[in-house]
């Protein structure tokens, strides 16, 4: 770690160390487009793949845990595709989003969406985000939906049978007694899901290398062909250096944030 | 729970199953392409169906690139490495689970707080150092790293654990002269059985799908994993996309067949996991 970090305030490229300062640092934050870029594309990833997924999820757990019959069969279903290898998945992908003969668009032209308008998606750069998206939610979807299960289980029944006494609606019920009951599971998800989502890079590498025009040039991937691409070693380890304290202030926000909703059973904080 | 009026049962399950067709599709998808014959894959509409069934397909991607080098690459690294990280990560959980010392509690934390560090700060010294030792291009870096303790999350989920099982069946076999060592690998070993097959899952998974590591030090094509290897399958085989879903397959198959040969075993662990965040 120190190691880095003194390299991320030198020039190197393998073959002459010279010491630069803060310079790698001020280029990357003033002078360097594909950074802010890099860094735009995988925020806003974040910010929507995330959400999106852990409502997803939670959608999901609180439906197979409602009494159903085949709760095994359907948990396995959704559960699969967090097996794929990410290369595999993302050549899968490849093909599912493939802008003529791809299986998404023939789903959509099959609702009823000429096939002129459907989106192309890994060769437009406005639905290539999307693209990603609905990749990783696809992807990780279900070992969070297991999570929340598990915590859904942990749920005293009492709690439940307590509020229906009350008059609870099923709304109701979801909203203040799920929800708090299972506030710590949330939040151990979202600060795993954003640490997560933040290193997305096979699948960029493999489907689109950052295209097109730089539209999945995500923060990991514009790291590694800094490092491993361009010999950068000094710039790719700033942008390591960044990135950590990227997250390790978003973390440290969540965890302030916690205490006014993350609910910990028997404990006082 | 309460029982389902029929409207609202019905209601579930239409949602249930609609959302696993929709996570199903995208697999099912690959498995009929990678059954088509080429004339087959780029037809529109598209065929739903494989008919005919070219099993070929398989037997062309096996042979196409030196898929069985590759598959042997990747589980030597794989067999090797998570044997590794299982035997030292459950000592050190042992360490942190049962003795006493100082700084235990910092050094604790600090060990949680490298979950959050991304791999890539490290990444560039790791990889100068293995330069500096002239072992770019051979498996040692993807294998040695195992040796150290095997990775924060799986020494925490073994540590919580350890301490679920009785201190005083450690007491009783101190007092027949069991040394420590022998303590964690009669005792509590066997004891852990289901935490350790979730955390050997769950490393074989990491290893078997790392794609970063492998392409960062390995250069010779004969010693590729399976991952890079596909990779290069992806330029090299562009239009024959029925043998390129066929070797994705192959990639995948050894999880799914794991998932099915220890689903139990999983399901628990990713729930400890998660129990793990409280």
């Amino acid at each position: 770690m120190l190691a880095s970090l003194y390299l991320s305030f030198c020039k190197y490229d393998l073959h002459r160390l010279e010491w630069v300062g803060a310079e790698n640092y001020r280029r990357l934050l003033t002078a360097d487009p594909l950074f802010w870029r890099a860094l735009q594309n995988t925020v806003v990833y974040v910010a929507i793949s995330v959400p999106l997924g852990l409502a997803g999820s939670l959608a999901i757990a609180v439906l197979l845990n409602q009494n159903v019959r085949g709760q095994r069969l359907f948990r396995t279903l959704f559960y699969l595709p967090s097996l794929v290898p990410a290369v595999a998945s993302s050549l899968l992908w490849l093909w599912v989003l493939n802008s003529e003969n791809g299986l998404l668009n023939y789903g959509l032209s099959l609702a009823g969406l000429p096939h002129r308008l459907c989106p192309r998606w890994l060769e437009d750069p406005v639905w290539t985000l999307p693209a990603f998206v609905l990749m990783s939610l696809w992807g990780v979807g279900g070992a969070r939906m297991v999570i929340f299960l598990a915590g859904l289980q942990g749920i005293p029944e009492s709690y439940y049978e307590a509020a229906h006494i009350d008059g609870a609606t099923s709304w109701q019920k979801f909203w203040f007694v799920t929800i708090p009951m299972l506030s710590s599971t949330i939040f151990f998800n979202l600060i795993l899901g954003v640490i997560g989502s933040f290193q997305v890079f096979t699948s960029a590498y493999v489907m689109t290398s950052g295209g097109p025009g730089n539209a999945s040039l995500f923060y990991v991937l514009y790291l590694f062909r800094n490092a491993f691409e361009y010999f950068k070693l000094g710039k790719a380890s700033a942008m390591a250096w960044i990135l950590f304290a990227v997250l390790l202030g978003f973390t440290m926000i969540q965890f302030r944030q916690a205490h006014r909703w993350v609910h910990y059973e028997g404990g006082d904080e | 729970m309460s029982r389902l009026s029929p409207l609202r049962a019905g209601v579930v399950y239409l949602l249930l199953a609609a959302g696993a067709a929709v996570f199903s599709l995208p697999f099912l998808w690959t498995v009929s392409t990678a059954l088509k014959t080429p004339e087959n894959v780029f037809r529109s509409p598209p065929q739903i169906v494989p008919l005919p069934v070219a099993w070929d397909n398989f037997a062309k991607a096996w042979t196409a690139l030196p898929f069985p080098t590759y598959v042997a690459n990747t589980l030597f690294i794989t067999v090797v490495a998570t044997t590794a990280q299982v035997l030292t990560g459950s000592l050190v959980a042992y360490g942190f689970a049962r003795f006493r010392f100082r700084a235990r509690t910092p050094l604790f934390y600090l060990l949680l707080s490298t979950m959050m560090l991304p791999s890539q700060v490290t990444m560039i010294p790791v990889f100068l150092i293995w330069r500096q030792a002239r072992l770019i291009d051979t498996f040692w870096p993807l294998i040695v790293p195992a040796f150290f303790g095997g990775g924060a999350f799986n020494i925490f989920l073994l540590r919580q654990f350890f301490l679920t099982l009785p201190r005083e069946m450690d007491e009783a076999a101190l007092m027949d002269g069991a040394g420590y060592l022998r303590i964690w690998w009669s005792i509590l070993m066997p004891l852990a059985r289901p935490a350790l097959i979730a955390v050997t899952l769950f490393a074989f998974l990491a290893h078997w799908d790392d794609f970063m590591g492998p392409l960062i030090y390995l250069n010779s094509p004969e010693k590729y994993t399976v991952s890079v290897g596909l990779r290069m399958f992806q330029d090299s085989f562009g239009t024959n996309l029925e043998q390129m879903m066929a070797a994705s397959l192959i990639h995948i198959a050894p999880t799914i067949l794991l998932f099915f040969l220890a689903q139990r075993y999983f399901v628990r662990g990713i729930a400890l996991s998660g129990i793990g965040g409280r």
